[in-house]
């Protein structure tokens, strides 16, 4: 087995599908259709794709958050701590609750949303810090929360702050702080920007950075705005429908598109200083209860083949870690559809 | 060429806080601007800086506590009583919000033509209904029975833009149309706008915090803050050139897609937005990184720079 001392996560095959019973029909969402991830010590990853694509999913499903009718399918999630091995999904209650929050944390998409109207942001770092430090006093754990939020540079008043008098762009900020208290390795952040305020999107983009500086660990940052991504993240993976279909270096990701829903994706962002006319991919993204076969881009795509109705291409490395599932390129083998 | 719409020194106050503590702002502050047959115009700036304020006074929802806005005689029907129901069309942000979802969305665009007289039967509604709904990319029997819930954000936004060009209007008031949908969607839209310009010479009124786009769609633009008009021209030379402190960080702020130019500086992001609106000089002073005494005791004056027009103590001769 390869060395894994510079990964904190990795997923094999991973499928988590929405299982629903329509008017007595059995209905399935493939939200999150064979997932490869390999996530690296202290990097930003980012994950781009059209809404409703199934970026939530995948963080839910990462983080073991599966209610119905989300079900895991197949496959593992893993996680490496201290050169050990974890499968979250084979934990017991405790063991994966202790993972969460010390080792791995989650700042679902909306966070700013979801703090309790009648408890000031300093109740909320009491309620946070007693559930997982024990045998420190209420004064104490104010000091920890002050000291905390000085170093993210964040002005000391919100602690004294009930959660409406905060700004959305605040109260997400606050929820970021929280989500980094007690240093976790892996940060999952879910549209941490996302119907968020131009100058205050910076702000959340650098409290994230100075984070991860600081602690030096991994953030997965979630969004469909490809502007964050280009300013923030180390590497980047593309999903479509449920899959992810290129994953590389963002440099090289921006610079040199290889699938051609990325090049649509990123040739057609407006840039200053160039007006030239930008074309978005045609038509709309297919329904994940009802998928086209083989590869789920085909009937959008300009390059169309035979094979690509047939089956699904795999996500290989075309040439320095720059994955991409298309035919155009090597596909490798192929999965015939209907093997899931 | 004459202007479509004129907005002369508008003005609004608004009242906030409790009986304890009332206080009035200016949500929009002697604004003037105007827009001209077949142009795109922006309105952009950060949240809550008075740019629904003010669209909403175009449209009449709203009073100005001071002003004038003033619609061309020369509207599509000529009077004013018309051009005010036909003249021009809005549309909205959340495309969610603008259809309830237990209506069927064709019943949207049914209900438009017959309460503007626009058809005689249904076959002559459907056969305006689909033409515009084909004008932004969609049709009658994609659309016909069906509910919100069946359709994605972005096909939602287009129908409710294919409701807007129902009674031909000369101007489309756009607010935040595209802030909810994503990257491919929102490029789809703004195409659209692009089309229904430079085909049907049909001006927009395009408000956004996107610069992005709006630098895509050309045209002019004006700089909101804190309901002052900071700067206002062309939008190749605002954007490009832009000489307000207050563009200036705008600009900066917006993500490029371009990881070479990655965020270097750090910025603070301190005062409350309606400690700023309370300001006594310069609205933009207490983050301004051009600070001077005078900016804080006095606001400045609107000049024309390089055929731009600018609200800074930098440009004002003496
Ligand atoms: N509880 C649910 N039951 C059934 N289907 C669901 C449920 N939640 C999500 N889905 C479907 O699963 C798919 C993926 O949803 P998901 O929220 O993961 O997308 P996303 O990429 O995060 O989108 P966005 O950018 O809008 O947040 C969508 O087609 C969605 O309609
Ligand atoms: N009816 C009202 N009563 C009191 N204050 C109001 C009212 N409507 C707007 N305001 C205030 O006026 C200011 C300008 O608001 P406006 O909605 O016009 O901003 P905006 O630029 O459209 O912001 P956004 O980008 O968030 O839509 C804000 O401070 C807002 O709180
Ligand atoms: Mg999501
Ligand atoms: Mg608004």
């Amino acid at each position: 087995m390869e060395n894994n001392a510079s990964y904190v996560l990795k997923t094999r095959n991973l499928k988590a599908y929405y299982i629903l019973d329509d008017l007595g029909k059995k209905k399935t969402v493939k939200a999150v259709d064979d997932v490869n991830l390999e996530i690296r010590k202290n990097e930003i990853y980012g994950i781009a794709g059209e809404s409703g694509c199934g970026k939530t999913t995948l963080m839910k499903t990462l983080y073991a958050l599966l209610k119905p009718p989300l079900r895991l399918i197949d496959g593992k999630v893993l996680y490496y701590r201290d050169g050990e091995e974890m499968d979250i999904y084979a934990l017991d209650n405790e063991e994966r609750r202790k993972l969460r929050w010390e080792y791995i944390a989650y700042i679902p998409q909306g966070a700013m949303s979801i703090f309790n109207p009648v408890l000031k942001i300093k109740e909320t770092y009491r309620d946070f810090l007693d559930s997982h430090l024990s045998g420190k006093t209420r004064d104490e754990i104010f000091e920890i929360a002050r000291e905390h939020i000085r170093q993210l540079g964040l002005p000391l008043k919100v602690l004294d702050s009930y959660p409406h008098q905060l700004s959305g762009g605040m109260r997400q900020r606050v929820a970021i702080a929280l989500a980094a208290l007690l240093k976790p390795a892996v940060i999952f952040a879910d549209e941490p920007t996302t119907a968020l305020d131009v100058v205050v999107q910076r702000g959340v983009v650098q409290l994230l950075n100075e984070i991860q500086d600081g602690l030096e660990n991994t953030i997965i940052l979630v969004t469909h705005d490809m502007g964050i991504h280009a300013n923030i993240t180390d590497r980047l993976a593309i999903m479509y429908a449920g899959k992810i279909i290129e994953e590389g270096n963002t440099d090289e990701i921006f610079d040199n598109p290889l699938h051609p829903y990325t090049k649509y994706l990123i040739n057609s962002l407006p840039r200053f200083g160039d007006r030239g006319s930008r074309v978005s991919a045609p038509g709309n993204p297919p329904s994940l209860a009802n998928l086209p076969g083989g590869c789920s881009f085909h009937p959008r795509c300009p390059h169309k083949m035979d094979i690509c109705e047939k089956k699904i291409p795999e996500l290989n490395d075309q040439g320095n870690g720059h994955k991409a599932a298309c035919w155009l390129l090597n596909g490798g083998e192929g999965k015939d559809e209907g093997t899931s | 060429m004459k202007a479509l719409l004129e907005v002369k020194q508008v003005s609004k106050e608004f009242v906030i806080g409790n009986i304890l503590s009332r206080e009035k702002i200016l949500a929009v502050d002697q604004v003037s601007f105007e827009i001209k047959a077949s142009e795109i115009f922006t309105l952009a700036g950060e949240s809550g800086c008075g740019k629904t304020t003010m669209a909403r006074m175009i449209l009449g929802f709203e009073e100005p506590t001071a002003g004038e806005i003033m619609y061309s005689k020369e509207g599509p029907k000529g009077e004013k009583k018309v051009w005010f129901t036909q003249g021009f069309q809005a549309i909205f942000q959340n495309p969610f919000e603008t259809f309830n979802p237990l209506r069927k969305v064709d019943s949207y665009l049914f209900e438009t033509v017959f309460n503007y007289k626009l058809a005689a039967d249904r076959d002559e509604a459907i056969g305006l209904i689909d033409s515009k709904l084909r004008s932004v990319g969609l049709s009658y029997d994609e659309v016909s029975g069906k509910y919100p819930s069946e359709f994605s954000g972005g096909q939602l936004q287009r129908i409710s833009i294919a409701r807007a060009l129902l009674t031909d209007p000369a101007l489309l008031i756009a607010d935040e149309p595209v802030s909810m949908v994503d990257a491919s969607i929102r490029m789809s839209i703004v195409n659209l706008f692009k089309s229904l310009k430079e085909d049907l010479g049909m001006s927009i009124l395009y408000i956004t915090h996107d610069l992005a786009t709006a630098y895509y769609l050309g045209g002019q633009i004006a700089i909101m803050f804190r309901g002052n008009i900071m700067e206002m021209g062309n939008v190749e030379k605002v954007l490009m050139e832009p000489k307000h402190p207050y563009t200036k960080l705008l600009r900066e702020s917006i993500p490029e897609a371009d990881p070479s130019r990655r965020w270097k500086d750090k910025i603070t992001i301190t005062e409350l937005e309606h400690e700023e609106y309370l300001r006594k000089g310069c609205k933009f002073a207490g983050r301004c990184p051009e600070v001077m005494e005078k900016c804080k005791a006095q606001a400045p004056e609107t000049v024309i720079v390089d055929d731009v027009y600018v609200k800074c103590h930098l440009y004002c001769s003496a």
